[in-house]
C-alpha cells in the first residue's frame, strides 16, 4: 500500500497555525529568561497540572505514538501491559515516595542528586553518559521524523530535517524548559484531539467494541489462539504459547512492570525534570500522579486503532494492508499512518499529521532541554568553571552557557541524525547500550534513598558493574531469529530468548540485581563517609514526613494515588 | 512563568477550530471528499468540538483573571 499524502492548502493551514503557536510561545516566554534558573530550570513554578501534562507528553514521543499502534496491530489488547502494568504502579512510586527526595534535596537534576547523595565520582558517571544518550535519542528522533516527511509527504529529507531541527531550536533557546514544558502541554492536546477522529472513524467502521472483538475473534482462531486472545490482557499469560505477544504472566509483572518500568520513569531525567519545575513540593509529588490519569487512556487513543488495523488487515474486502519492508514482512511501524491515510480526509488529515508532527519534536525539545541542564550544571559547573561568589553574573554566565549548549545540543544532534541515516545499524545498537544504564541506575538511586548506609564508593562500582553486565548479557544472548547483532550475541550466542522483549527484561534484571548486590555489599564494607545530618532531605528515614495538612483532600497526594490505582484497577478488570 | 498556558491553548483551538468549521460547512456537498469518513462530515464536527474545547479554555483564563 502507497503511503505517500496528497496534503492540501487546509492540511497546511492547520499545520501552520500549530507551529505558529509553538513559535510564538517561545517568543512570548523570551523575556523571563533573565538567570540559568529560570532557562534551565523553567524558575521552579510551573503548577502541577502544567508539569503533569509535560510530563506524561514528554513520553508520549512519535516513536512512542508509531510503536504502540504497531504494538497494538502485532499483540492486540496486551500491549496495554505497557501503560498500566509498565508505567502506572512506577509513577504512583516516583510521586509518594522518590519525588520528595528529588524534590525536597533542591538538586537540580538527577546527576546532582546522585553528587548530593554519594559523591562526585557517581555524579560524573551518570552526568556523561546521560548528556551522550540524549543527543543520540534527539538525533534519532531528528532522523525519523525526516524520513517519515521525506516518505509520507515527498519531502525533501534534508530539507526536512533542517527545518525540523530550526524550529526546535527556536522555541527552546528563546524559552528554555519553561517553552519546552509549554508546548509539551500543547503538544498533548494536539495528539488527543489530532488522533480522535481516527478513533472514532476507525471504531465505527468495525462496528465499535463489540464488532471489534468479533472481527479479532476470526483472526485469533485463525492464529491459533483463544477467540478473545488478541482483546484480553492476562487471561491467556499463563503460558506464552496462549498469548500473541508470547510472555507469561510472571515476566511482565518481573521484567516490565518492575525493573524496566521504575528504571524508567523513576531515574529517567528528561522526565524526573518536568516535576522538579513545580512550584512545590506537593505539585512535584502530584505531577508523576495527574499524568497518571490521562496516560492510562491513551491505550484507547493508540492501541485500540492498532488493533482495528489489525482486524482490516485479515478481512479482504476492507482493502487494507501496511507497508512492507524488502523481506515482504509488515512494516508495523506505519500502522497509525496507514489509518490516517484510510480514513482522513482533508483537513482532519492536516490535524493528523501536525500531531505527529508536534510529537516528533516535543521528543526533540525534551531531550535538548535535559541536556543543557546536565551539561551545565554537572558537567561545565562541576568541571570545567565552578561557581565564584557573584550570584548574580554566575546566573547570567550559567544562562549564556545553558543556550549555548543548547544550540550545541541540536547541532550535535543533526550530526547524529545523519549518521543515523548513514549507520542506522550503528546508532540503534548506541540507543540500546544506553538505554541499559536506566536498571542499575534505580538501583542506586533506590538504595541511595532508602538506605542510610549506602556509600559513594559502592554506588559508583555498582553502577559500572551493573552497566557492563547489562552489555554483557546482551552481547550474550540473542532473541530468535535476529539477523543483525545490534540484536545482542555480538559476543558469541550462549542462549536464545524465544521473543526480543524476554532478552531486553531479563538484560534489565540482571544489571537491576547486579547493581543492587554490589552496592549493598561495598557499602557494609566501606566505611561511611557522610554524616547522618549531612543525608537529611536525602534519605527517607532521616527526612522528616511531608505534612500535607494545610492542602484540600483533593489535592493531597495520597487521594490522587488512591484515585489513580483505583482507576488502573478498573480498567484492569474491565479487560481482563 | 508570567505565561498562562491556557490562554494560546484557547486560542489556538478556538482559531483551528473555527477553521475547520468553515472547510466542513463549505465542503458539506462534497461526497468523494467524505467518502473516506463514511460520508459522515468529520471536519465540521472537529471543528465544533476544538472551537467548544478553545472557548472553554479561553473563559478559564478570563475566570482567572477576575479572581486576581
Amino acid at each position: 500500500m502507497e503511503i505517500t499524502f496528497q496534503l492540501s492548502w487546509i492540511d497546511y493551514l492547520v499545520m501552520i497555525i500549530y507551529f505558529a503557536f509553538v513559535l510564538g510561545i517561545g517568543w512570548a516566554l523570551k523575556k523571563f529568561m533573565k538567570g540559568a534558573n529560570a532557562f534551565l530550570e523553567a524558575g521552579r513554578s510551573m503548577p502541577a497540572w502544567v508539569a503533569g501534562l509535560a510530563f506524561i507528553s514528554t513520553n508520549l514521543g512519535a516513536l512512542e505514538v508509531m510503536g504502540m499502534a504497531g504494538s497494538g496491530a502485532k499483540y492486540g489488547m496486551l500491549t496495554t501491559h505497557f501503560y498500566w502494568v509498565g508505567a502506572i504502579p512506577a509513577m504512583v512510586f516516583l510521586a509518594l515516595f522518590m519525588m520528595p527526595f528529588y524534590y525536597g534535596s533542591k538538586a537540580r537534576s538527577v546527576p546532582e542528586y546522585l553528587k548530593l547523595r554519594y559523591d562526585e565520582k557517581t555524579r560524573g558517571l551518570n552526568a556523561i553518559l546521560f548528556a551522550v544518550m540524549t543527543i543520540l535519542a534527539s538525533g534519532i528522533s531528528m532522523y525519523a521524523l525526516a524520513i517519515l516527511m521525506e516518505k509520507v509527504l515527498g519531502w525533501n529529507f534534508h530539507i526536512s530535517l533542517i527545518l525540523s531541527a530550526v524550529i526546535v531550536l527556536a522555541y527552546t533557546y528563546l524559552g528554555g524548559l519553561s517553552s519546552a514544558i509549554y508546548n509539551e502541554v500543547l503538544q498533548f492536546f494536539i495528539i488527543v484531539i489530532g488522533l480522535l477522529p481516527v478513533v472514532f472513524l476507525s471504531l465505527h467502521h468495525v462496528g465499535g467494541w463489540s464488532g471489534l472483538k468479533e472481527s479479532l475473534g476470526n483472526v485469533a482462531t485463525a492464529n491459533g489462539f483463544a477467540p478473545d486472545a488478541y482483546t484480553s490482557m492476562w487471561k491467556y499469560t499463563g503460558s506464552a504459547a496462549a498469548n500473541p505477544m508470547g510472555v507469561e504472566w510472571y515476566g511482565i509483572l518481573a521484567g516490565l512492570g518492575f525493573v524496566l518500568s521504575f528504571g524508567y520513569w523513576c531515574t529517567n531525567f528528561l522526565i524526573v525534570q518536568r516535576a522538579m519545575a513545580a512550584e512545590s513540593t506537593v505539585a512535584a509529588r502530584n505531577t508523576p500522579l495527574i499524568g497518571a490519569i490521562p496516560k492510562m487512556f491513551v491505550p484507547f487513543l493508540i492501541i485500540v486503532p492498532g488493533m482495528v488495523a489489525l482486524a482490516l488487515m485479515n478481512d479482504p474486502s476492507a482493502h487494507f494492508s501496511l507497508p512492507k519492508n524488502a523481506a515482504g514482512q509488515p512494516i508495523y511501524d506505519y500502522t497509525i499512518i496507514a489509518l490516517l491515510k484510510q480514513y482522513l480526509p482533508s483537513g482532519v488529515l492536516g490535524l493528523g499529521i501536525t500531531a505527529l508532527l508536534a510529537s516528533f519534536m516535543s521528543g526533540m525539545a525534551g531531550n535538548i532541554s535535559a541536556f543543557n541542564t546536565v551539561w551545565t550544571y554537572d558537567i561545565y559547573q562541576s568541571y570545567i568553571r565552578p561557581t565564584t561568589h557573584d550570584r548574580e553574573a554566575d546566573e547570567k554566565h550559567y544562562l549564556q552557557v545553558g543556550r549555548l549548549a543548547t544550540i550545541f545540543g541540536v547541532v550535535v544532534s543533526i550530526a547524529a541524525a545523519y549518521l543515523a541515516s548513514m549507520f542506522g545499524n550503528i546508532m540503534d545498537f548506541l540507543q540500546t547500550i544506553f538505554s541499559m544504564i536506566n536498571a542499575p541506575l534505580f538501583a542506586v538511586i533506590f538504595l541511595g534513598m532508602f538506605w542510610k548506609r549506602a556509600t559513594g564508593h559502592a554506588a559508583f562500582t555498582g553502577l559500572l558493574a551493573g552497566f557492563v553486565v547489562a552489555l554483557l548479557h546482551h552481547g550474550l544472548t540473542a532473541p530468535e531469529g535476529a539477523n543483525t547483532l545490534v540484536k545482542g550475541g555480538w559476543i558469541t550466542v550462549l542462549h536464545v530468548y524465544p521473543v526480543e522483549m524476554a532478552q531486553n527484561f531479563w538484560t534489565a534484571i540482571f544489571a537491576f540485581s547486579t547493581s543492587a548486590i554490589i552496592t549493598v555489599v561495598l557499602s557494609l564494607l566501606t566505611p561511611k563517609v557522610k554524616a547522618d545530618e549531612e543525608l537529611v532531605g536525602l534519605v527517607y528515614s532521616l527526612t522528616p514526613k511531608l505534612v500535607e495538612k494545610d492542602v484540600s483532600w483533593y489535592k493531597r497526594s495520597s487521594s490522587l494515588a488512591i484515585l489513580v490505582l483505583v482507576l488502573v484497577t478498573i480498567l484492569t478488570v474491565m479487560f481482563w | 512563568m508570567g505565561l498562562d498556558i491556557k490562554y494560546p491553548i484557547g486560542l489556538m483551538f478556538t482559531l483551528m477550530g473555527i477553521v475547520l468549521t468553515i472547510y466542513g460547512l463549505a465542503t458539506m456537498s462534497d461526497p468523494t471528499l467524505y467518502q473516506k469518513s463514511f460520508q459522515i462530515n468529520i471536519n465540521l464536527w472537529s471543528g465544533i468540538g476544538m472551537l467548544i474545547f478553545g472557548l472553554i479554555m479561553l473563559a478559564l483564563v478570563k475566570r482567572n483573571k477576575k479572581a486576581e
